[in-house]
């Protein structure tokens, strides 16, 4: 009983801590942008592909990998804002938004053709066996997808509360006007914003990849659980996406484990409904969070 | 310094400004006045780029910038102080200086510099510095976005109706300041409803009304003209904010349906 219960927590944080990357991301692009890119996804599921083939065609060592993982994702993210968000940008942020699901389409069907349909998989970052803590089995993969994503957060604390640029993100993200004229680069702003996000959803799904295998198809249901972690922790709030996306994986995994794993999708689906029907500016956003425009 | 030329701005069908032009010379402060949509606000938002004049030409030292980027607008020297004083609510004062300075972004000791004489100037913002400029009031809001404004170095700076929702002792200190910087030379256009106070402060002065100017002239002179005193100066002593030109445009509007 207690054993079965750390095993599904151990389970729970692991998808949990991928989900609240996948919604830091949305929250970047949506802070600059009030977009929501429902690209998100895709970005987790090339960042692993890219992995994959990286370490399994070009030989590469793992961590070269994944670095270079995360700068190819990076120049993908570059080129969806700079050749298509950019072009449209007059356009209604709905129509931007219903853009971005057309670039996943792209992007899943590009993957499909280069990577074809089968699972690809990477091999883990250490190579030492499960440590057994109570009779629950942790994967070492496991330490680095919680090291990993703790210094993504922490990156990303100091990007947005120390360097200028990142200051001038919040700034587009709290008041776009003012930030356009004091003389902050908007655009530009947008497009570190796309970099970012993609690269964010890359390392996810690099580290991910070693335990749960990346194919084509993963990145529309990781999208959205990201997705569901970011309402509920307010759109747009850091903080709140972290620990929504560790509530959600929780949730999800303990779903799993004492009810049935075929219910396991819906957890996440239920949760986006009922934040979004009682509680829309999440658990931890203020009123002014809620969804800007629809 | 800047000179606007037969401008016209449109906000899709909406002709917002007719044909407006003015001059803003060097060590000058000029007064633009006029009822509530009359278009000094997007006057405003065409010079610095915020919105695209459909005709016209806007010249700043001896450039044409109607065209540019705002980013760009901004580094060759003019600075706004937006209506409604737009701070970064959520930033601290002292980030909203640091993004007021943000297109001297590769020269952080002049940017501390400049935080620091800002700090001089108002010392309230220093008590403030780590407070999230949302829990300012009003006043201090203003004098948070008029430093934040002055941190590009400006050559000409524009203050779109700063006394705005203001009380009055507060919008007093705000002119002291006003006038304290132009006494210290720098060139400002100041947007106001509140006609006199702006006509007694500026040099020159322009009367805009429905998209155009309809009067311009030394502030002495608007402040005897008989057209201004009766739409915007209103009783002697006593300070109107709703001009008589605006009631009648109202009535008009609810009468055409
Ligand atoms: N974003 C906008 N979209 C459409 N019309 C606008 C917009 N902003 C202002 N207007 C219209 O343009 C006119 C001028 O407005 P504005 O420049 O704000 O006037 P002022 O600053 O003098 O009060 C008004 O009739 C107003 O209704
Ligand atoms: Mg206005």
């Amino acid at each position: 009983m207690g054993t079965d219960f750390l095993q599904y927590t151990i389970t729970g944080l692991t998808v949990g801590v991928i989900y609240a990357m996948v919604a830091i991301g949305y929250n970047i692009i949506y802070n600059v942008t009030e977009i929501i890119n429902f690209a998100q996804g895709e970005f987790v599921m090339l960042g692993g592909l890219f992995a994959a083939f990286f370490v399994g065609t070009l030989h590469l060592p793992v961590f070269l990998a994944f670095f270079a993982a995360v700068i190819a994702t990076g120049c993908v993210g570059f080129a969806m804002e700079r050749f298509v968000i950019r072009r449209a940008r007059n356009a209604g942020v709905l129509s931007l938004i219903i853009i971005t699901i057309a670039v996943s389409i792209l992007l899943k069907g590009s993957a499909m053709l280069g990577y074809g349909k089968d699972p690809h998989c990477l091999p883990a970052f250490s190579t030492r066996g499960p440590i057994m803590i109570a009779g629950a089995v942790l994967q070492p993969q496991v330490l680095w997808i919680f090291g990993v994503s703790a210094l993504v957060v922490i990156a990303l604390s100091f990007f947005f509360h120390r360097s200028f640029y990142g200051k001038a993100m919040l700034a587009c993200a709290d008041n776009p006007i003012a930030a356009r004229m004091v003389g902050i680069p908007v655009r530009q702003m947008v497009l570190l914003a796309f970099i970012l996000s993609a690269s964010i959803g890359a390392a996810a799904g690099v580290i991910i990849t070693p335990i749960s295998l990346m194919d084509y198809d993963r990145g529309a249901m990781l999208g959205l659980k990201g997705f569901g972690a970011a309402v509920l922790g307010g759109l747009g709030n850091f903080y709140g996406a972290l620990l929504a996306g560790c509530v959600l994986g929780l949730a999800e995994s303990y779903c799993a484990g004492y009810l049935s794993s075929g219910y396991k999708d819906a957890v996440a689906l239920i949760f986006l409904l009922l934040a979004l029907f009682f509680k829309p500016e999440g658990l931890f956003g203020s009123e002014a969070a809620t969804l800007k425009k629809f | 310094m800047l000179t606007v030329s037969d401008i016209h701005t449109y906000y899709g069908n909406i002709h917002a400004l007719k044909g407006i032009s003015l001059q803003v010379r060097s060590g000058e402060m000029v007064a633009l006045i006029g009822a509530n949509g009359a278009g000094k606000s997007t006057l405003v938002h065409t010079i610095c780029g915020l919105i695209r004049p459909e005709k016209g030409t806007i010249m700043f030292q001896g450039a044409a910038i109607h065209g540019l980027l705002p980013e760009s607008i901004v580094e060759r020297g003019i600075a706004v102080v937006p209506e409604g004083r737009h701070v970064f609510s959520t930033l601290s004062v002292e980030v909203n200086l640091q993004m007021g300075g943000f297109v001297h972004r590769r020269n952080s000791s002049q940017i501390q510099e400049d935080i620091h004489w800002m700090f001089d100037i108002f010392p309230i913002l220093r008590q403030r510095r780590l407070q999230l400029a949302g829990t300012l009031s009003g006043g201090e809001q203003q004098m948070l976005a008029i430093s934040r404004a002055l941190m590009s170095r400006p050559q000409l700076l524009i203050l779109d109706e700063p006394s705005m929702g203001l009380a009055p002792l507060v919008i007093k200190e705000i002119f002291r300041i006003i006038l304290d910087l132009k006494e210290k030379g720098k060139t400002i256009l100041l947007i106001e409803q509140n006609a006199r106070a702006a006509l007694q402060i500026a040099d020159r002065g322009y009367v805009l009304e429905t998209g155009r100017v309809a009067l311009e002239g030394e502030s002495a002179m608007l402040l005897e003209h008989k057209d201004v005193q009766r739409a915007y100066l209103g009783q002697k002593g006593h300070l109107s904010t709703v001009p008589f030109a605006a009631k009648a445009q109202k009535r008009q509007r609810s009468c055409g349906g």
